[in-house]
């Protein structure tokens, strides 16, 4: 396994900002230094291996030091004298588990681990995936009391236990919402507690774990619990049916309203990090490790799919035990990027003895100029939504989609075993749901030089940021200056961080956008920018950022386009934002509307090349098409799969929104029947959707100009890049490329 | 590895398939006939228990012969097969895989 991992606190910075590194390091010590990448391919067949070491006061060696990531979402609620005080209680919620045997799970726990088990905690128990209320007497005792009826995962459950102090007496309620024949789930029994009473501890209330103690300020829970939990309830009394009844829906009651320890209602601020305790004690709490909100609660009807519509319909939390948002790793050194450090891809590379690490960042130009006409987006959503993505070790379908054997290297193997370092979106959670959330507070494995994915089609093999680097290695062949700015900075700042720029060049496969990044390119647009789109699947999925945690993402995977899951009906709207998920597509957006071509076919093996359509004599395209013979094949050659197009390809269409004065220079032809049309384009499901046989299995090379003077190119295909060094970068492939670029930093407008 | 049950009123892979061997052994990744293809999505689309995959030794170089296990967390077999080139494994998992469906042992 690994045995040095980090990550940083931004993946942006500005001159003269400060980025912190948090380091994991099994070896007594390691030898940071900051290197500028231009290529990360260790393909012998290509340019290989490029970094440039530059001296900087990050240059030292630094002792190692072990630090461990706390996976495994809840809520906490921080200790109040109505908890530390509780006699007699009862507990209550509704919950939906998804993995009910799969071991101690805590649902509502007022838990002390150590010294002495101690306190009261409903929990899913291992011996047999029932409902259970477990308490311990401060003396080392425990005991734990089961219905003996197992839940029926992803079903929905009132449950609730009491205890009554002066009598011992514990009830437990297990109550399926639906009724299933043969199904013996439900509930009611009374027993004697032989406890001489519960002990008392100051320990947070937990919701969805139990607590186990504190890490360096982080709350440790264990027993995390997979599925939902809506409208937990605390009484410091034994309530009997009917009040549980009274206090379980909606508004608590004022006749009950003292005997309530805590009414929780998780709808309110779905779009922050707070739970709020609507009961006497205001005893709010904090999300921890991002569980899922704005999910359906046990009371949802379909009536309405927008959370922000029926609030209350959407009281549950999906906790998960594999969930991960900030591993709050201590940071092991500052480092303050000079101001005179030229805008560009770097990284910070940290090495012991034979394993190393490296920490990917963009340096941005100061705040508000360009020292470039052009600039380099960095598709920092999209590396988020792939953060360390498992599909290679979880997916039966990954080698169908790469018609090859998958390669696994070790980075594949760590994410494997270690699975508290979190997949990406494109993984599912341990208990099958799917993985709505990303953060870059993590070490992403992925996202690194030298890093080969089994996506990558034959060749190289690479996908996302190590393929990018093809593009950042052509750009320093050129010469051509050129500045970096981030997917994040674009979302946070709009329009200004690109304002100044003249082109913006994308990423072989900036695929997902928030509307503040898609508002700033139209606006870049609109005021005469030009934009090379130099790879494909771009602008396809509506994300969101967390309002206030950083570098945290949502995607909810709705009802089109390649999905590797789907969300639930009634949860397609984001809790970041309230806004509708899914696909630009489903959202007036498709990418055509943006960069003049759109998501229309993928595979995964070999690449192909594109034939020049009669729109390439015109004499519009004719600075694009300069020195390349009118038959050439464009791209038949390339690391990428062996050619320019290839892995996902992009086409033009009027109707999703192409401008009626594009011009397709050249298609792609003769993909392999591993390439499949998208499943936007399936109305109707019919026979003959590969290579061989479907037109619209092609990337279309693209020109228009914009009415503000600005133009647009699009090569619509993720392995152009991998074309751009072949013969020594002498190839139509970055002729083309380079024709368009000198022209785009050239001011004078397009008519 | 036990033998892999057929799925009953499914394609099935049988002697009148022999015919994709040679076309696969000389082009294991690319266009290939329908006949192969259907071959390759029954092997290439098993469960994640026991599939073989590669595992990179040295990038571009050289690659151990290993299955991953379908659970999650549980660490990779690494086999005692390594290979100089994609192509190779490529055909040394298809006659693996061909044993594992029809019984038959390919030279």
């Amino acid at each position: 396994m690994l045995k040095i991992t980090a990550y940083a606190d931004k993946i942006s910075v500005v001159p003269g900002e400060a980025i912190e590194f948090k380091v994991n390091c099994e070896a007594s010590e390691y030898k940071a230094d900051l290197v500028r990448l231009r290529c990360g391919d260790e393909n012998p067949a290509g340019p290989g291996f490029q970094e440039k070491v530059i001296k900087s006061g990050a240059s030292k060696s630094y002792k190692g030091r072990k630090q461990v990531i706390h996976a495994g979402s809840f809520v906490a609620v921080p200790s109040a004298p109505a908890l530390e005080g509780l006699g007699s209680f009862t507990l209550q919620a509704y919950v939906w588990p998804t993995t009910p045997a799969k071991g101690t799970q805590g649902l509502i726990s007022y838990w002390r681990e150590t010294p002495k088990k101690s306190g009261a905690a409903l929990i899913i128990t291992k011996r047999d995936g029932s409902l259970a209320l477990c308490l311990g007497d401060d003396a080392g005792k425990i005991e734990v009391i089961n219905t003996g009826k197992p839940l029926v995962a992803r079903e929905w459950y009132f449950v609730a236990a009491s205890y009554d102090a002066k009598t011992k007496e514990v009830k437990l309620y297990q109550e399926p919402l639906k009724h299933y024949a043969r199904t013996n789930d439900r509930a009611f029994l009374k027993r004697k507690s032989t406890l001489k009473s519960i002990g008392k501890h100051d320990c947070p209330l937990i919701f969805g774990a139990y607590f186990e103690g504190m890490d360096k300020g982080r709350t440790v829970c264990k027993g995390h619990f997979n599925g939902k939990i809506d409208r937990p309830r605390i009484a410091n009394r034994v309530l009997n049916r009917a009040e549980m009844m009274e206090v379980a829906k909606g508004p608590i009651p004022a006749h009950l309203m003292s005997d309530l320890v805590g009414a929780w209602d998780f709808s309110i601020g779905i779009t922050t990090t707070r739970v709020t305790d609507t009961g006497p004690n205001r005893l709010d709490g904090e999300i921890v490790q991002m569980p899922a909100r704005a999910m359906t609660g046990y009371n949802w009807d379909g009536s309405e799919m927008s959370w922000r519509h029926a609030p209350e319909q959407y009281g549950a939390i999906h906790f998960h035990d594999d969930d991960i948002n900030d591993a709050a790793w201590e940071t092991d050194f500052s480092f303050v990027v000079p101001k005179t450090l030229k805008s560009g891809l770097y990284a910070m590379r940290l090495k012991a003895g034979k394993d190393e690490e490296y920490v990917p960042f963009a340096v941005r130009p100061p705040r508000g100029k360009a020292t470039a006409k052009a600039v380099y987006l960095m598709p920092t959503a999209s590396y988020l939504a792939y953060a360390n993505e498992c599909m290679v070790t979880d997916a039966p379908l990954a080698q169908l989609l790469t018609g090859k054997l998958s390669t696994v290297n070790t980075q594949n193997m760590h994410l494997n075993e270690r699975r508290e370092y979190g997949a990406s979106c494109y993984d599912t959670h341990s208990d099958g749901s799917g993985i709505c959330y990303s953060s870059r507070l993590r070490p992403v494995l992925n996202m690194r030089p030298k890093y080969s994915s089994w996506l990558g089609g034959t060749g190289s093999g690479l996908w996302q940021f190590n393929a990018d680097t093809h593009i950042v290695d052509w750009l320093d062949h050129t010469g051509i200056e050129y500045d970096v700015v981030s997917d994040e900075d674009l979302h946070l700042e709009g329009l200004s961080v690109i304002e100044n720029h003249q082109v913006l060049i994308t990423s072989t496969h900036p695929e997902y956008s928030s509307k503040e990044m898609l508002d700033a390119l139209e606006a870049f647009k609109a005021k005469g920018g030009r934009i090379m789109y130099l790879g494909a699947n771009g602008f396809y999925w509506r994300v969101a950022f967390h309002k206030s945690v950083p570098g945290t993402m949502e995607v909810r995977r709705g009802e089109g386009g390649i999905r590797a899951w789907e969300a639930r009906t009634g949860e397609y709207y984001m809790s970041f934002t309230g806004e509708y998920g899914g696909l630009w597509r489903r959202n007036g957006r498709a990418p055509q509307t943006t960069a003049g071509t759109g998501f229309s076919a993928q595979g995964f093996d070999l690449s192909s090349y594109y034939r020049q359509k009669p729109d390439a004599k015109n004499p519009r395209a004719a600075f694009v098409m300069k020195g390349i013979g009118a038959n050439e094949l464009i791209g038949d050659f390339g690391l990428i799969g062996g050619g320019a197009a290839g892995l996902e390809l992009d086409r033009a269409d009027r109707l999703l929104g192409t401008p009626p004065n594009a011009l397709v220079l050249a298609s792609s032809e003769n993909h392999t029947n591993i390439y499949l049309v998208v499943c936007e384009e399936i109305l109707i499901n019919y026979p003959g959707l590969g290579g061989q046989e479907n037109e619209l299995v092609r990337a279309d090379i693209v020109f228009y100009e914009l009415a503000s003077g600005g133009a647009v190119f699009s090569t619509s295909s993720i392995a152009w890049a991998g074309s751009l060094s072949h013969n020594n970068y002498k190839n139509n492939v970055a002729r083309m490329t380079e024709n368009v670029l000198k022209r785009f930093v050239d001011p004078t407008p397009f008519s | 590895m036990a033998q892999v049950q057929e799925p009953e009123g499914r394609f099935k892979i049988s002697a009148a398939d022999r015919r994709v061997i040679e076309e696969f052994r000389k082009n294991p990744v690319g266009h290939h006939s329908p006949q192969l293809q259907q071959v390759l999505n029954r092997f290439r689309g098993a469960g994640m228990a026991d599939k073989y995959c590669l595992v990179t030794l040295k990038p571009h170089k050289k690659w151990q012969l290993a299955q991953t296990t379908g659970e999650r967390g549980k660490p990779l077999k690494l086999l005692d097969q390594t290979f100089d080139s994609l192509e190779e494994a490529e055909w040394h998992v298809f006659k693996l895989r061909w044993k594992l469906h029809t019984g038959e042992t390919l030279k």
